[in-house]
């Protein structure tokens, strides 16, 4: 936690991915300041899972600089940042708590020292009962819980957010997205957010990138800074939220 | 291994749904006899139509004894069979840990270095054409008549299923999970660990299930390549003085350790894999 509030938490600067033949990535420069949420929407093949990919530290970027907090190289920044993928993955052989601790196993604490740090946010967050179901066991929504606070669990600054709500049919996805910010505002973190939803980038992040078709590039960025006040129903349906939301579509059409 | 049982073995499920896989009673009564109800009947329905047959054939009892006539001499030939029963289980239990221990630990070396199981690999499968009844003699100038060469022959012949299919299990694991677990600061220890081995699992328990049949072969071909003790040992010295009904009553009690063993690797799997419902073929 270290550095002053407003300081970098992600930078990249004109990023290029390139695989075979295919241009993934064309010169994307982006920065998120600490504890801010970024969101990222774009066409789909795109290049945004492959450019979170790249902040995680999954893949090097063929040209650029890359930087989380301090890290610049890809085994650095690989161990600060926690990815949340698009599917759940949870393993079908631990309960719901265990697969939320795993990181903290991981990191060589006992199971029950895991456990017991784990707890906690299972009751802050609504998942109390659950903490000895098994996988199979819950809904999608709730295994989509379990994977966030899987994420959280990491303990990291920086937590990247690839579709999280993609397979979610839309009632459930909405009821995830006011969620995660109920999450977010307990236990503040930098995200990067991907999405192919333009309403859920705005919902959930402060700043908004769009990027063009594959090659990526950023074709606009849009603030969504203001705080949105009221239910869901409400700020989704405000003149602000809709004219940022024509912004993003318009953009995302050129 | 530890870490994989307890998390298979510990925490029962709160959740409502549970109560479906908790049945009652009568229930688990009932789902007995709908998996070994057909079986039986088909085996009953087997040995009766083999009694009658040769009764009404009068063939005589050195030739083909009828099924009464077995069960009668495992009572008066209980004296002789019953040592000889656990030499042989003991071989057959000793060869297939053996051979557990050692398919499942070849399989993780394996899988941790590339470089050995790409050098290693062909050579495992080139060594399954070599017949084990070609070796079983070698085996017993080797080692002598006691339990050893036995428990050779039975590790060899088993191993290899265990080996085979604990490799294409821990190879076939999501990568995805791999991925997500890198992200999770997990080392290569704690993905073998936590994902890739308890994911593994139910192959190897396919392969400790194929090599559970081939245990017994395996004893009795070392027995019969020298021995004098043992099933094997009863059936060839039984042979020559036309003791059929002997002999009958041998492969029955083979085949009871054989099923036995069977249904215990199936019990081991139903405990250690609850998560896998594919389990037991016979449900």
């Amino acid at each position: 936690m270290a550095g002053t509030a407003d300081a970098l938490a992600i930078e990249l600067r004109e990023v290029a991915k390139t695989f075979g033949q295919v241009v993934a990535l064309a010169s994307i420069s982006l920065s998120v300041s600490r504890h801010s949420r970024v969101g990222i929407v774009g066409p789909s093949g795109g290049g945004k899972t492959t450019l979170l990919q790249i902040v995680a530290g999954l893949l090097e970027a063929d040209t650029g600089l890359v930087r989380v907090e301090d890290a610049a190289s890809a085994r650095q920044r690989l161990a600060r940042c926690a990815l949340m993928p698009q599917r759940d993955l949870l393993l079908p052989w631990r309960t719901a708590l265990d697969n939320a601790a795993i990181a903290l196993e991981n990191r060589g604490l006992s199971r029950a020292e895991a456990r017991n740090r784990t707890r906690p946010l299972f009751e802050r967050f609504g998942l109390a009962r659950f903490e000895n179901a098994r996988p199979v066991q819950l809904s999608g929504g709730m295994r989509q819980r379990v994977s966030f606070l899987r994420t959280l669990m990491a303990e990291k600054d920086v937590l990247l957010l690839d579709e999280p709500f993609g397979a979610l049919d839309s009632i459930t996805r909405a009821q995830m997205q006011e969620w995660v910010l109920q999450a977010m505002d307990a236990v503040p973190r930098t995200v990067l957010l991907v999405t192919h939803d333009v309403e859920e980038a705005l919902l959930l992040s402060q700043r908004v990138v769009v990027l063009s078709e594959r090659p990526g590039r950023v074709v606009a960025v849009l603030d969504s800074d203001h705080r949105f006040e009221g239910s869901r129903r409400e700020i989704v349906t405000s003149p602000g939220f809709v004219s940022l939301k024509e912004q993003a579509l318009e953009a995302l059409g050129s | 291994m530890s870490d994989a049982t307890r998390e298979a073995t510990d925490g029962r499920s709160r959740v409502p749904r549970s109560a479906a896989a908790a049945p009652g009673r009568s229930t688990w009564v009932a789902s007995l006899f709908r998996r070994y109800l057909p079986p039986a009947l088909l085996t009953l329905c087997g040995v009766g139509r083999w009694e009658l047959i040769v009764r009404l054939a009068h063939v005589p009892e050195y030739l083909l004894p009828t099924p009464s006539e077995i069960a009668v001499d495992m009572k008066t030939d209980w004296p002789v069979l019953e040592p000889a029963l656990l030499v042989t289980l003991r071989e057959i239990l000793l060869g297939f840990v053996i051979s557990a221990v050692a398919g499942v630990g070849l399989a993780l070396l394996l899988h941790l270095f590339p470089v050995v199981r790409r050098a290693v690999y062909p050579l495992l499968i080139g060594s399954q054409t070599i017949p084990i009844i070609v070796l079983a003699p070698i085996l017993v100038i080797l080692l002598g008549y006691g339990i050893m060469p036995k428990l050779v022959i039975v590790a060899t012949i088993c191993f290899f299923p265990i080996v085979i299919n604990g490799i294409d299990g821990l190879r076939s694991v999501d990568g995805e999970l791999i991925t997500m677990m890198r992200t999770l600061d997990a080392s290569r220890w704690a993905i073998l660990r936590r994902v890739e081995f308890p994911a593994a699992l139910p192959s190897i328990f396919s392969g400790m299930r194929i090599a559970a049949t081939f245990a017994a072969i395996g004893a009795v071909f070392g027995e019969w390549s020298g021995s004098n003790q043992g099933l094997g040992y009863v059936m060839l010295a039984a042979t020559p003085n036309l003791l059929t009904t002997r002999i009958f009553a041998a492969i029955v009690c083979l085949t009871v350790i054989a099923l036995a063993l069977f249904g215990a690797v199936s019990l081991l799997e139903r405990i250690f894999v609850p998560w896998a419902s594919r389990g037991n073929p016979m449900t």
